[in-house]
């Protein structure tokens, strides 16, 4: 196995056993069980071993071509790895809750065979080399994520599903009309530091930042900018493990690498700057994260509020992207991966609270501190990080998403910043405070009966307090080498100084 | 290196193969006719394969039968188009057959069983004709035969709507064939020739040719189904037997529209206007919305796969503005086989595995196949991928083709049919979609028949040969290419 092709068996990691686990009879637990998890080690090593090549400068690269003219790219560069190392340790941890969240139910093979699709595809969109792979992997995404939605079977969850893959794909479409246009200025348009089309002469400039609104409309739709962000709370009836990777790693991550993709490895940040598309980003972002939390304030469903958060929190990743100059990139990159721990946290809290305890809404959570004081902590840590407070891994993004907003000269979006937090505590501490401080004066909805020594199954309480380290390791360790930090720095220097 | 005499004989045996037999199958019905038909099979696949193999490397070759030359006389010419296509009827001719060999044969009444395999073979060998042809007579006679061997097919499966489907189908193909007919007859009293390439350096303006092209272009488009000719097809290939389905969907209705590629661009070079390559390129247009907004209605689920073949044909129409217009005209033709090729791997593969999801249900309605996805997984595999090359979606033959054909709308300012195609796939989406959404439904009824295992797998190699397309497609390209007459297509 030569190091080169290390992308292609990452990819293979996630796609092989998809196609095993969908052969597998349903009884077959065991089977499926290890399949999974061995899966899912082994595409921890092989990420951290296509990082260590990447940092250390070599070429990973895997590429044919598919048709005359388009070729079929895969590359590691330090920007994949950041995204593939958060999709490879999140997938584990949420194989490990999905096992412990489906015991039971019906359908596993399918459920865990897409599962395993849907990560493929997401490794795939982190490593893809040009825009066409991109796009290849992006389609499949939806593909893979509609089984997922819908898997329940319910009325609700197939109008959702209809909901969710009107606007995919039809995000899809405008993603594919502005890569075409975008191969008629440039040809087969291949990711690379500062930019790929430094040859386009000026008199394409107005083509160009027609093309950049068309691309950014079709990723803000998985993105969830508003007013595309439709989507995103109705897909809330999917089981919970999903919901936790559809918000933190696969489809709104998605839309928001593919921002980061097409400003600083498509277009470049000068040119992005010369054509002066940047300020509408910037709004449209600052706008989505007002109205996110705006709109979560009143959301008394958990997993509702948790949605609009995300809606709130992704565009944080766009803000930096859009804010022209290093520091604000950091803050854009290092959120890509704070975002995903801290939300996935949460998501895995609100559905310990609903198996267990049958707890959906807020309303009910009074005195669940007490009964399950694990979950509690973990939820607490992911909401305060959420929040920014230091030293927890949002604090690392918010402050230098602050100081690059100071750099750009762009002192309104510091309000922003500041009013959005403002809105994060206004919405998770009186969730905290119910969980700590109300005491319980009814039973619970539907409490399943304690088993073990553990609060709840320690499927899926031991991934949440990993989740939960994390977010406050991230924040602690940011100094460190290879933290998500100091990694997105690393990815910064190279796309400020070639 | 094969011998001189074999690579002569290669061109005459690809059709002679399958009209043996079907003559074979003819004199010698069999209650279980793997023994006879299996090896009939592999041996068409074996010479279509070395003819593609000899089109590859040594480029178009040229064939007289028994000395006679044009008018009369059967010239076949192998260049890249007709190997290529003549291996893809091979193809998906072993996989339908598979198909039907595997079909418990207490399945069907002995109509079926008597006639089945006879015409088949007989459908097989004159589609071979009519990709080999090199004049508008001998094209005439393939299609003719063509016609009457996939109305006897329709006809077979015995029940009362099959009969007046068939019939339906037979009055179609009948009057498509006049009117073609009456255009060549014309043709052959202004310039005496019939070949095509004969006719290329003869033809000029004047209201006889205009006239016979006419005739020839709306005969053809009948027989292809363009919207709004299409109103046979959808009966014709919803009661059909599903293998039958399959190869009249995904073969039948390309070989009139290579007929019409050929002679357009072959043989009345220059005559194509461009108004009148605008028109058609309108009707496919109309051919996609209105074939997407029936299968998106359609009650029954052989229907909602025959009306997207009806848009999908559109496709092929769409691409004729786009060919004629000369802006990237290498784009457009790859563009234009990777959607016939790709579009007949995926549409065989969905009638496939639609016909085998009846079966498990019992049911023809969408609606019935509730919860099915807990049963029928592998069915439903097939069904998805050939649906994501249908849509348009990466990877896929398909994608392939929307995305040249896109760059060559794009590269000559022809916005219209950009926007034609991006919604096409949506439309594609919603009626695909529908097929999934009903099988996610929850459902108590959980009687399922079994059906057997091949018949996944057969549908399952369709549909990845779709998908393949998708991601290799330079190879068949470059096939594809050897020979076409398009002006600036660089070979």
């Amino acid at each position: 196995m030569s190091g080169a092709a290390l992308p292609i068996w990452v990819l293979a990691s996630s796609l092989l056993p998809a196609m095993i686990i969908f052969l597998l009879p349903e009884q077959t637990r065991a089977l499926r069980t290890s399949v999974n998890l061995a899966a899912a080690v082994l595409k921890i090593v092989l990420v951290a071993l296509m990082t260590w090549r990447v940092a250390q400068g070599q070429l990973t690269e895997v590429r044919f071509e598919m048709f005359p003219g388009v070729d079929f790219v895969l590359r590691a560069d330090a920007l994949a790895c950041l995204f593939a190392g958060l999709s490879a340790l999140l997938w584990f941890t949420t194989t490990v809750y999905a096992i412990g969240y489906l015991e039971g139910a019906p359908n596993r093979s399918r459920f865990f065979g897409f599962f395993s699709m849907c990560v493929a595809s997401t490794m795939g969109i982190a490593l893809a080399g040009n825009l066409i792979t991109f796009l290849l992997f992006y389609e499949l995404l939806t593909l893979s994520t509609y089984p997922l939605v819908v898997h329940r079977g319910t009325a609700k969850a197939l109008a959702a599903g209809r909901v969710y893959l009107t606007y995919t794909i039809g995000g899809g479409a405008v993603l594919l009309l502005g890569v075409a246009l975008l191969y008629g200025v440039a040809g087969d348009v291949e990711f690379q530091p500062n930019g790929a089309l430094g040859g386009v002469s000026e008199d394409a400039w107005p083509l160009l930042r027609i093309v950049f609104g068309v691309m950014i409309a079709g990723l803000g739709v998985k993105a969830a900018l508003i007013p595309l962000h439709g989507w995103l709370p109705r897909a809330m009836v999917a089981p919970a493990p999903v919901s936790a990777l559809l918000h933190a790693v696969a489809v709104v991550k998605a839309g928001a690498f593919g921002i980061v993709r097409l400003v600083y490895d498509v277009y470049g940040v000068d040119l992005a700057r010369q054509l002066s598309v940047l300020l509408p980003l910037t709004i449209a972002a600052s706008a989505t994260i007002v109205w996110g939390s705006l709109r979560a304030l009143w959301q008394d469903d958990l997993k509702r509020r948790l949605a609009y958060s995300t809606i709130s929190q992704v565009s944080y990743i766009a803000l930096g992207v859009s804010l022209f100059g290093p520091i604000g990139t950091v803050g854009a990159l290092v959120h890509l991966l704070h975002q995903g721990i801290m939300k996935v946290t949460l998501f895995y809290c609100a559905g310990n609270y609903a198996e267990t305890l049958g707890v959906h809404k807020i309303s009910e959570l009074d005195g669940a501190g007490k009964r399950m004081p694990l979950t509690s902590a973990a939820f607490t840590i992911g909401a305060f990080g959420m929040i920014g407070v230091p030293p927890l891994a949002g604090f690392v993004s918010k402050w230098y998403l602050g100081l690059g907003a100071l750099d750009a000269e762009l002192p309104w979006v510091l309000v922003v910043l500041v009013i959005s937090s403002v809105l994060n505590a206004a919405y998770f501490l009186p969730i905290i405070v119910r969980l700590w401080f109300v005491p319980r004066s009814e039973p619970w909805p539907e409490e399943q009966p304690l088993t073990g020594r553990w609060e709840t199954s320690r499927w899926l309480l031991f991934p949440t307090v990993a989740t939960a380290f994390f977010t406050v390791a991230a924040g602690v360790l940011a100094s460190f080498p290879f933290s998500p930090l100091q990694w997105a720095i690393l990815i910064a220097r190279r796309e400020y100084l070639p | 290196m094969m011998s001189d005499a074999l690579r002569a004989a290669l061109i005459p045996l690809v059709i002679v193969v399958p009209l043996c037999w079907a003559v074979l199958c003819l004199v010698q019905p069999r209650r279980s006719p793997s023994l006879l038909v299996v090896p009939g099979l592999l041996l068409w696949m074996v010479v279509s394969l070395a003819l593609c193999w000899d089109v590859a490397t040594t480029g178009v070759s040229m064939h007289v039968l028994g000395g006679w030359r044009e008018p009369l006389g059967i010239a076949l010419r192998a260049d890249g188009l007709a190997a290529g296509m003549a291996l893809l009827t091979a193809l998906i001719a072993a996989a339908c057959g598979g198909y039907r060999l595997l079909t418990p044969p207490t399945a069907d009444d002995p109509t079926a069983q008597r006639w089945f395999w006879p015409l088949f073979f007989m459908l097989g060998a004159s589609l071979n004709a009519v990709w080999l042809a090199a004049d508008l007579f001998n094209m005439y006679v393939g299609l003719e035969l063509l016609g009457l061997s996939a109305v006897g097919l329709v006809a077979v499966s015995g029940s009362d709507n099959a009969v007046s489907a068939a019939l339906r189908y037979l009055l179609a193909a009948l009057l498509g064939s006049l009117a073609y007919l009456l255009g060549v007859a014309l043709l052959y009293a202004s310039y005496g020739t019939l070949a095509l390439s004969g006719l290329a350096e003869l033809v000029t303006h004047n209201t006889t040719t205009h006239v016979a092209f006419a005739l020839i272009t709306i005969g053809l488009c009948l027989k292809t189904a363009l919207f709004p000719l299409h109103g046979w097809l959808p009966p014709a290939h919803g009661v059909a037997l599903s293998p039958v389905s399959a190869l009249l969907s995904a073969l039948v209705v390309k070989a009139s529209f290579v007929m019409l590629l050929r002679i357009w661009f072959s043989g009345g070079v220059g005559l194509l206007s461009p108004p009148m390559a605008q028109l058609l390129g309108v009707l496919g247009a109309g051919a996609i919305l209105w074939g997407g907004w029936q299968a998106l209605n359609h009650p029954d689920l052989k229907s909602l796969v025959a009306h997207s073949t009806v848009a999908q044909i559109g496709y092929l129409f769409v691409a004729i503005p786009l060919l004629a217009s000369g802006a990237s005209p290498g784009l457009a033709w790859d563009g234009l086989m990777l959607q016939i090729t790709s579009h007949a791997l995926a549409k065989s593969a969905m009638f496939l595995a639609s016909g085998t999801l009846i079966v498990a249900v019992g049911s023809s309605r969408v609606e019935d196949l509730r919860g099915v996805n807990r049963h029928m997984p592998l069915a439903l595999f097939a069904f998805g991928l050939a649906g994501v090359s249908l849509m348009g979606l990466p990877p896929s033959g398909g994608f392939s083709a929307k995305w040249l054909l896109l760059q060559t709308a794009l590269a000559g300012g022809q916005w219209h049919w950009v926007a034609t195609l991006l919604g096409g796939g949506l439309l594609t989406a919603g009626y695909v979609f529908r097929v999934f959404r009903a099988s996610f439904e929850n459902s108590s009824d959980d009687r399922f028949d079994h059906t057997p295992l091949g018949w996944d797998v057969l549908a399952l190699l369709l549909a990845g040969a779709s998908i393949l397309l998708g991601l290799a497609g330079s190879a068949p390209l470059g096939l594809l290419r050897t020979g076409a007459s398009i002006p600036g297509l660089i070979p």
